[in-house]
């Protein structure tokens, strides 16, 4: 098995793993949104690793280099950033609202609320 | 050495990450996801995506943090305790969802190989053509604004997207008007501060100029420089109060100029449609091959960077807005 | 303009948002949106055309040729959806002018209509294109679109659901991101049709086989298939009525259509289901899916949740016919995509007519309504029928290619779950047809006049629909055949 080849990814994958545990186990709205942007943070990691080659620059090409890293990645990410800040931005948006409505940002106390009337 | 430097990254990442699990203070944890970001901009330095660690510094670290500071001011500081239920049913879905990734890693390409799939198809083009096709050095500008321009159009709709759906959520029309309240600014009365950020506001206009039009030769382009251009606004909104800057900003103005952006970018695609060449293929901007590219890469990155800068001023001003209303209601 | 046509029917609703911005005029944001999603029907229209003359048609961005450029490719699977969902989107528009003058403030109209633009142009955008990653920015467009439409509800209760859907789907959506990213990292592409050559080569490794587990339970979140499904009921039953109407007759489709473009057009038949249990856990979550969720349909007095809840199941009957992995189960769900878009389109803008009279659509207020609203209540039991599977209407004719599915396996008991599927569909149906036929008006409900035209009309065009390809199945089931044919052939 080839050890150090994969260790980046395993920490990756670990982190990808905190990300989405504080999505699921956690009740306040802004900390779920917060799991939700270091999850999708951790798959940006992943993806900008795959591109990487051992020795190689950035791809900004220069007279004399040859060895450059695979740009495709970057673009996807450069992508993939924007539409999570868009949704990072939307979901803090609801929680205002929420907030406004329920006077709280608690699952549970939404919950119980709802179920009151 | 690089190998040590990437393995701190990480192990610091991993702290963070678990440092924002336990700790129920928000206004730490909004910090704590900020430096996240940074720490993964640096570590992307580290993996040779300097334009992605330039993005993910002011997204990650700036904008993102910023909203949910803002955020934070309306909604509350602390969180509640956990509740045992909840871990129970969460710990082992995510425990067989990670040994299922651990699991497909089994068999991934080891990390910076040189003949791996993904630098064997597709990229090599890139790399290898774009210079004599596009014309320009920056790679990763040369993909994202010419070779994949559809999927670039695609991320300004998005953000155009959230621009709407954060008004659509959060606008006021019933702000009242800007002569009748006090001007209240959070850091009023720091005089220096005051002084310094007078004199780099200019500054950060123009470093965000540089950007937008430097995309092609180095990392930047037209998302960092909207986010920089807009994060001036910002700035003052923040020394001055709101009020202040809502006299520089006209709501209504950044509205249409958010969408002229998308315009821009939408209309360089119609044009080579209409001049019969399939949508966002530039060759019909001028004679030269090399030179049409030049001229399509510099219209749509003026659409993006207008259409950003202004959505993030109209995200940014929204949200204050609500608050400003909050505490007067207080 | 022909040779655009591949292209066109995204890029003007996506043109034409960004414009309605700048009128602002809530009445002329009506009319250009409900124009441009007119244009973009008619587009689909011609492509669906182009596509039964000659086959599929691919589309190069920019000029430059896949893989290294996107590609727009539309053929038999996606063009008939194309229609779909641009028809209802139509359809829904038309009612919506004054369907929300009663659910939404005057003030976030314009934002609406801008919104469900670009919903729509998400939609179509997912549907048309050729390149997984693209699949995945349009995927983000539309959902962004539809937690603010289903935010504007007038309850709080439609935050609070929103924001449900919205952390779902980014899991969802996070989900999908990581099963391209391993898909790429095997391959080097991002093109599925260059994805499906070279995923046979490294198809036994254990990458691949987490890639797709994950690109799988990514997609199903989206499509809210059982035991997915939790943010779907309250997200329909608060969003306002006629975002139910489109979201329910086109987003889950377009979900599913995903699914069968992944599973067989990218990873290949034998892949899908050899290397996972496929077959049996869509069998088994499909026929939970539509028993559990019609069991709950039943015990609701909120009608938008009942029918949110029928959408559930009727997803566990896609499913069950993905799980039949034939060429007839396929076709059973292709047919049923449509089929359901048109009677879950029709249902739930009765309920838009309802909520516009009554204000909300509870069931214990509504005694007698029959007598009040007669053309609206006949629009709801012509759709309830094609939701039961009567004949006559569009709902037997999928059911009847679904059972005939499960009969060419020898599979009884299957085909007979199915049916009884349609008997617990029957017993939410006649409790509505009870209180609204057969009980005394009571006071609340004698003062209600017949709803507007202008939501009226737009129903009974659906009814319409239902009846029509109900009777004359040949278009319907002729291009699903073909489609089903040509995957189960051509890969």
């Amino acid at each position: 098995m080839n050890f150090v080849g994969l260790f980046n990814y395993w920490i990756v994958m670990v982190l990808m793993m905190i990300g989405f545990y504080i999505v699921i186990a956690q009740g306040n709205l802004v900390k779920k949104l917060v799991g939700l942007t270091l999850f999708q943070t951790s798959v940006f990691i992943m993806y900008i690793t795959m591109g990487k080659i051992e020795g190689a620059t950035a791809p900004i090409l220069v007279e004399g280099e040859a060895l450059y890293s695979n740009p495709l990645p970057h673009v996807l990410i450069l992508t993939a950033i924007v539409v999570g800040i868009a949704t990072t931005a939307l979901g803090l948006a609801l929680v205002v609202r929420i907030k406004e409505s329920y006077d709280s940002i608690e699952e549970d106390e939404i919950n119980r609320k709802d179920q009151e009337c | 050495m690089e190998l040590i430097i990437n393995m701190g990254l990480l192990s610091m990442l991993a702290m963070t990450a678990i440092a924002i699990v336990r700790i129920k203070d928000l206004f730490a944890v909004a910090m704590l996801a900020g430096i996240y970001g940074l720490i993964s901009a640096s570590f992307f330095v580290m993996m040779d995506a300097v334009d992605v660690a330039f993005t993910e510094a002011s997204v990650g670290a700036g904008i993102s943090t910023l909203l949910m500071l803002t955020t934070l001011a309306i909604t509350g500081r602390f969180e509640k305790a956990d509740k045992k239920s909840r871990t129970r049913f969460a710990l082992p879905l995510v425990l067989l969802t990670g040994a299922l990734l651990i699991y497909g890693t089994l068999d991934m390409p080891s990390f910076g190989a040189a003949d791996s799939p993904v630098q064997e198809h597709v990229a090599p083009r890139y790399l290898n053509d774009s210079a004599q096709e596009i014309g320009i050095p920056n790679v990763v500008t040369s993909v994202l604004a010419s070779y994949r321009a559809f999927d670039t159009f695609g991320e300004v709709i998005v953000i155009f997207t959230a621009g709407v759906g954060v008004l659509a959520l959060l606008m006021r029309t019933d702000l009242p008007p800007i002569s009748s309240v006090k001007n209240t600014a959070s850091m009023e009365e720091h005089m220096v501060l005051r002084i310094v950020a007078k004199m780099l506001i200019p500054l950060i206009l123009l470093f965000g100029l540089y950007v937008q039009f430097h995309g092609e030769y180095g990392p930047g382009g037209g998302f960092q420089a909207g986010v920089i251009f807009a994060s001036a606004f910002f700035l003052y909104a923040m020394l001055y109060g709101m009020n202040a800057a809502r006299k520089v900003i006209d709501s209504s103005l950044v509205q249409v100029l958010a969408a002229l952006g998308v315009l821009i970018y939408g209309t360089t695609g119609v044009v080579a449609m209409l001049s019969g060449k399939n949508f966002l293929d530039y060759s019909v901007f001028s004679e030269d091959p090399v030179h049409a590219q030049h001229l399509g890469i510099l219209f749509i990155e003026l659409g993006v960077g207008l259409t950003v800068a202004t959505v993030m001023i109209i995200i940014f001003f929204t949200f204050s807005g609500r608050s400003q209303v909050e505490g007067e209601r207080d | 303009m022909l040779a655009h046509l591949p292209v066109l029917h995204v890029i003007i609703p996506m043109m034409a948002a960004p414009a309605c911005l700048i009128l602002r005029r809530r009445d002329l944001v009506w009319f250009v949106a409900l124009a441009a999603t007119l244009m973009s029907f008619a587009v689909s229209i011609g492509l669906l055309l182009q596509v039964l003359e000659s086959g599929p048609i691919s589309y190069e961005f920019g000029g430059w040729e896949a893989p290294w450029g996107i590609e727009y490719r539309i053929d038999l699977l996606n063009a008939p959806l194309l229609l779909l969902v641009s028809g209802i989107s139509a359809v829904a528009l038309f009612a919506a002018r004054k369907s929300i003058e009663a659910e939404i403030p005057k003030d976030r109209h314009a934002l609406f209509y801008i919104a469900w633009l670009l919903c729509m142009a998400g939609l179509l955008g997912i549907l048309a294109t050729g390149d997984a990653f693209n699949v995945f920015v349009f995927l983000e467009i539309s959902s962004l679109s539809a937690y603010t439409l289903i935010a504007l509800g007038k309850n709080r209760k439609a935050l609070w659901a929103s924001y449900q859907y919205l952390i779902a789907g980014t899991i969802g959506a996070t989900f999908i991101l990581i099963g391209i990213g391993l898909m790429y990292m095997m391959t080097g592409t991002l093109n599925m049709a260059d994805l499906s050559e070279r995923l046979p080569e490294v198809s036994s490794s254990r990458t691949v086989f987490t890639a797709f587990a994950f690109f799988i339970v990514g997609v199903c979140l989206k499509l809210a298939l059982f035991p997915l499904h939790v943010w779907l009921p309250n997200a329909y039953a608060y969003a306002p009525s006629v975002v139910t109407a489109f979201l329910a007759a086109t987003a889950t489709k377009v979900a599913v259509y995903i699914l069968i473009r992944f599973k067989y057009g990218i990873f290949g038949f034998d892949f899908a289901f050899s290397s996972l249990p496929l077959q049996s856990i869509f069998l088994t979550l499909g026929l939970a899916g539509i028993f559990v969720a019609s069991i709950a349909a039943i015990f609701q007095d909120n009608l938008k949740k009942l029918l949110a809840y029928s959408s559930v199941a009727q997803i566990g009957y896609l499913i069950v016919g993905l799980g039949l992995a034939n060429e007839t189960g396929l076709m059973a769900t292709l047919l049923h995509m449509l089929n359901h878009g048109l009677m879950k389109g029709a249902l739930f803008l009765a309920l838009a007519a309802i909520v516009y009279r009554l204000g909300e659509a509870k069931l214990s207020e509504m005694h007698g309504l029959a007598s009040r609203m007669p053309w609206t209540m006949a629009a709801f039991l012509i759709g309830g029928l094609s939701l039961i599977g009567v004949p006559l209407t569009v709902g037997f004719v999928s059911k009847w290619y679904l059972v005939t599915a499960a009969l060419e396996h020898d599979w009884w008991p299957v085909a007979g779950l199915i049916l009884l599927g349609s008997v617990v569909s029957v017993i939410y149906v006649w409790k509505v047809v009870e209180v609204v036929y057969f009980k005394a008006a009571n006071e609340r409900t004698a003062e209600v006049r017949e709803a507007p035209l202008s939501i009226l009309a737009p129903t009974w065009v659906l009814v319409a629909a239902n009846l029509y390809f109900g009777i004359n199945t040949e278009l319907t089931v002729g291009i699903t055949r073909m489609a089903a044919v040509s995957i189960f052939g051509g890969l």
